[in-house]
């Protein structure tokens, strides 16, 4: 039985029939075509499809998108400013080369943009601990540390 | 005019910002309209005859446009997945070279072996139908270690092989080093296991095949490192196409690390089908797919032998190895464990003889094929361990053994057949040791010591081989393709310039370091350079990104394409300047007349070529757009030094990295900021495997127990250490940037320093990878009980 779902998604008001079984990762890249989240696992483990729902980031493929019903939801996509700013945690990962092949990267900005919104001046120490749910394959988290650590004032200054 | 020279600057890269945006094209992005989708049915069995398979209830199912079988794909004429590299047996018979069917033809070697597929039009239906093929197996014994497969008795995968090897092979002067260690001073001895990797790219692979009847002609999108070889291959080998009639595009690609050169069964099905029921049909692997069906990487059972004279003098090394190729030869799996393995046991020594004998075994798992390092880490563990061993049985300073061993005299000719065009061994050794604090380490021991930790240090002084080449030298080891790079500079009227290159780029960023040397080379800014890859309708050819090969194959096809274009640019300028040709010298984008005042710029002659009013047309064609092939003189040497040091908790067995210093040398650097990148990424997987990674399989039902992300443990950002990074310069002698490749290093690198580092620890002689705490808590148990 399709379901209707409705939400906010990157500001912008969107309605669809799905099957109910369709996840939230695949009405966001498939329905509306928003192909910057990623899924690279399917299984909540490898942190690709973060998104940022109601304020939190959450992993896109582990919930159903009927789950999001009137949720507010920000995506990759809307994460840079209108005019195509970067945001200062973007801009970040590429003054400190933070990212190679750029799969994981969209998931991996936004978890480290909620990281610093729960953490506004986090140690080396707290933002390995706090990246456990974003696998990169290319960078050994290296300069993804740096760029966050250098990001983070800048990031908690703008709230 | 300032120059325009951008080499050795930290470039920030141009790809970054759509993928930090989300503009990224991945395969699985791309929507072509009516996309069908395609679900591979996989065998749960590690050996199995198939009896029979019942697709008619899937065939009715809601939204299925198909589903085939193996005796669909051989009807059809298609054959099975060729290996590129023909090795050569110690009997001077060729391989055992089974056929690899694109889906299962009568029998299934592996858990996740394709048995068949089917196409719906949604995925969920596409699913729901692959659950109602009835697939009916007789279940046979299976084997999964590479030594007990070829044990009398064992179950045979296949009848051309009925002791399940495929090779034997061996390298060097057997009865010369027999003979040395008989009479040696001092001999060490380590058998070891170099354990099997799952790549883990986190793109999974996915394919979308698309035939047009209106052109008569398909189009391949695929997550590649290698779209050219890809249709090559898929054309002239397995199904027949006209090659010109398949267009592959390989976009944006979620990392490789070896797993995406290969071609795979399901790009072959997805091609063919989309004829079939005439619909795109799109597949895309999910993370369980992606474990048992990926090539797989290492997979070493060795024996390894050092003699060395009364003061640690390297005399003669004896190697005995059985490498696990998996259930079929994937595209380059013979190569791995032989060419680009045994040739590099030398290491940075000048060990006078070595013998070097593998058996490449066929067993009931997925197929291994080259993981980032390919050969290279597993022969660089070998070397490492042996020394560090050495070192600590006769009491030598583990660095004064290496430096008492170090090649210092250049070209260099090893005695496995790879000639050392140059390095500085010392160099970068001296470099670690001062920036690790090698001499504070005693102190820091005793410390650890005092708060109950067991501290340990270990080196690794890695050689590769990088940027494979030359073809006739490949050629006459069994490499069934050139190994060249194509690159094509294509300068527009106004001066602005379009590089085309037949390297692929997946993370190693080269649409930023080609245009740092194009522009640095033309003298334009890098903005007026823009880097095309990874399609082959628009690239001439190209073999693709692997080994490290990139910069110093591919960088090189496009340097000599743009000294193409300077030389004809040097021509139009002496007609515009009424000077002779000679007389022309270009720098900084400006062609002059030597002596003279006289000037044109670069984006003056491109118009000149393209608006040929005033133009020498006796002597020349108009345009300005060149290409060349580039086929190296020799493999290029990057080498470096390793030093970690480890803290132990022998409560739990817990390894923490305390110190991970990496200096190397990778010739002349392009981008810096890219290579410390490149090398950060390989030492994590480097440490992935010492301390994390190992793929098992039980021995009894050949199921793969480490199937998911939760049973195979990657690296997170919580187990690996700040890295300490530095780089000399030894410029490669034969290709024109000086460049040697810096993809592999850490991969290569890393391992053999970690566990020289926890046996040292521990003290323990050995110690199996991956050392988890469990690994190693029992191993201090072990030393305590004896």
């Amino acid at each position: 039985m399709p379901v209707k779902v409705s939400m906010t998604v990157n500001g912008k008001p969107v309605s669809a029939e799905v099957e109910e079984r369709t996840l939230l990762v695949n009405f966001i890249r498939e329905h509306l075509r928003l192909t910057g989240t990623h899924v690279g696992c399917d299984t909540a483990q490898c942190g690709a499809c973060t998104i940022e729902m109601n304020g939190d980031a959450v992993k896109a493929c582990n919930m159903l998108a009927m789950q999001a019903e009137g949720a507010k939801i920000t995506t990759i996509e809307g994460i840079a400013a209108a005019d195509g700013t970067l945001h200062p945690m973007q801009e970040a990962f590429r003054e400190h080369h933070a990212l190679q092949c750029g799969f994981c990267t969209p998931g991996m900005v936004i978890s480290a943009i909620d990281l610093v919104r729960r953490h506004p001046n986090p140690s080396e120490e707290v933002v390995r601990a706090e990246l456990d749910g974003n696998f990169c394959r290319c960078t050994g988290y290296h300069n993804i540390v740096k760029a966050i650590l250098d990001a983070a004032p800048k990031v908690a200054a703008m709230r | 005019m300032a120059s325009m020279n951008i080499i050795g600057t930290s470039v920030k890269r141009t790809e970054d910002y759509r993928f930090l945006t989300g503009g990224g094209q991945y395969t699985d992005d791309v929507a072509p309209h009516h996309a069908t989708y395609a679900v591979f049915v996989r065998s749960p069995h590690a050996h199995a005859k198939i009896k029979g398979i019942k697709t008619d209830k899937a065939a009715k199912a809601r939204g299925v446009h198909a589903v085939y079988t193996g005796d669909d794909i051989a009807k059809a004429g298609i054959n099975g997945l060729p290996c590129g590299w023909l090795i050569t047996d110690v009997n001077g018979q060729p391989m055992k070279e089974p056929p690899y069917p694109v889906l299962a033809q009568g029998k299934v070697r592996h858990v996740g072996e394709r048995v068949a597929v089917v196409i719906a039009d949604t995925l969920h239906e596409a699913r729901d139908a692959a659950e109602l093929v009835e697939v009916d197996y007789e279940v046979l014994p299976a084997v999964v270690n590479g030594a007990e497969a070829r044990k009398k008795g064992a179950p045979v995968l296949h009848e051309i092989a009925p002791d399940n090897t495929c090779y034997v092979w061996a390298i060097g002067d057997k009865a010369k080093v027999d003979d040395v260690f008989k009479s040696a001073a001092h001999t060490t001895k380590l058998e070891f296991v170099n354990n099997r990797l799952i790549p883990n790219a986190i793109e999974p692979r996915a394919a979308i095949g698309n035939y047009s009847r209106a052109e008569d002609a398909y189009t391949l999108h695929v997550a590649s490192q290698n779209p050219h070889v890809e249709r090559l291959l898929m054309t002239a080998f397995v199904m027949g196409l006209p090659e010109h009639k398949v267009h592959v595009i390989a976009p944006d690609v979620g990392g490789g690390f070896g797993s995406k050169i290969y071609l795979y069964g399901e790009d072959v099905v997805v091609t063919w089908a989309s004829k079939q029921i005439n619909r795109p049909v799109k597949w895309t692997a999910d993370r369980v797919e992606s474990f048992s069906s990926d090539a797989h990487g290492r997979d070493h059972v060795t024996t390894a032998e050092l003699a060395l004279d009364k003061d640690g003098k390297f005399l003669a090394m004896r190697v005995h190895t059985t490498a696990n190729v998996g259930a079929y030869l994937s595209t380059f799996a013979s190569c791995v464990p032989t060419i680009l393995y045994a040739t590099l046991l030398a290491g940075q020594y000048t060990t006078p003889v070595i013998y070097c004998e593998v058996t490449a075994v066929f067993t009931n798992t997925t197929p291994v094929d080259a993981y980032r390092g390919a050969g290279r880490p597993e022969a660089t563990y070998v070397v490492e361990r042996l020394v560090e061993t050495a070192a600590r049985e006769m009491k030598i300073d583990p660095a004064e053994i290496r430096r008492r061993n170090f090649i210092k005299e250049f070209p260099y000719q090893t005695p496995v057949a790879l000639l050392y065009d140059t390095g500085n061994y010392n160099a970068t050794l001296d470099a670690a040791t001062k920036l690790g604090d090698v001499a504070g380490y005693a102190k820091r021991k005793e410390q650890s010591k005092a708060r109950g930790k067991l501290r340990g240090i270990g080196y690794s002084c890695y050689i590769e081989a990088c940027g494979i080449a030359p073809s006739s030298v490949a050629g006459s080891l069994g490499a069934r393709a050139g190994l060249y790079e194509a690159g094509e500079v294509r300068v527009h009227p106004t001066g602005k310039v379009t590089v085309f290159t037949g390297s692929h780029s997946h993370g190693q960023g080269h649409e930023t370091t080609f245009a740092q040397v194009v522009a640095s080379r033309l003298g334009i800014p890098m903005d007026d350079v823009h880097i095309v890859h990874g399609d082959t309708s628009k690239i001439l050819f190209g073999m693709g990104t692997y080994g490290s090969r990139s910069i110093a194959v591919g960088g090189t096809a496009i340097v000599k394409a743009v000294d193409k274009v300077i030389a004809k640019g040097k021509k139009i300028a002496a007609h515009l300047m009424e000077a002779a040709e000679n007389d022309v010298e270009f720098s900084d984008g400006i062609f002059r007349v030597t002596g003279t005042d006289k000037q044109v710029p670069f984006g003056q002659v491109a118009l000149t070529a393209y608006v040929p009013h005033n133009y020498p047309h006796d002597k020349l064609e108009p345009g300005l757009n060149e290409n060349a092939f580039y086929d190296p003189s020799n493999f290029t040497f990057p080498a470096g030094s390793y030093v970690c040091e480890v803290e132990v908790d022998p409560d739990t067995g817990k390894t923490s990295i305390e110190s991970f210093v990496a200096v190397d040398d990778f010739g002349k650097i392009i981008n810096p900021m890219i290579v410390e990148g490149q090398v950060q990424g390989g030492l994590t997987q480097g440490i992935g495997q010492a301390l994390m990674e190992g793929c098992r399989y039980d021995s009894a039902s050949g199921q793969l127990l480490t199937g998911t992300l939760t049973d195979y443990c990657l690296p997170r950002a919580e187990d690996v250490p700040h890295f300490k990074i530095d780089t000399r310069e030894t410029p490669c002698t034969h290709n024109p940037l000086g460049v040697k490749g810096c993809g592999e290093a850490g991969a290569i690198g890393a391992p053999a320093a970690l566990m020289n580092a926890i046996t040292d620890a521990i003290g323990v002689r050995d110690l199996a990878m991956p050392a988890t705490a469990e690994t190693v808590w029992r191993a201090i148990a072990m030393k305590k009980a004896a």
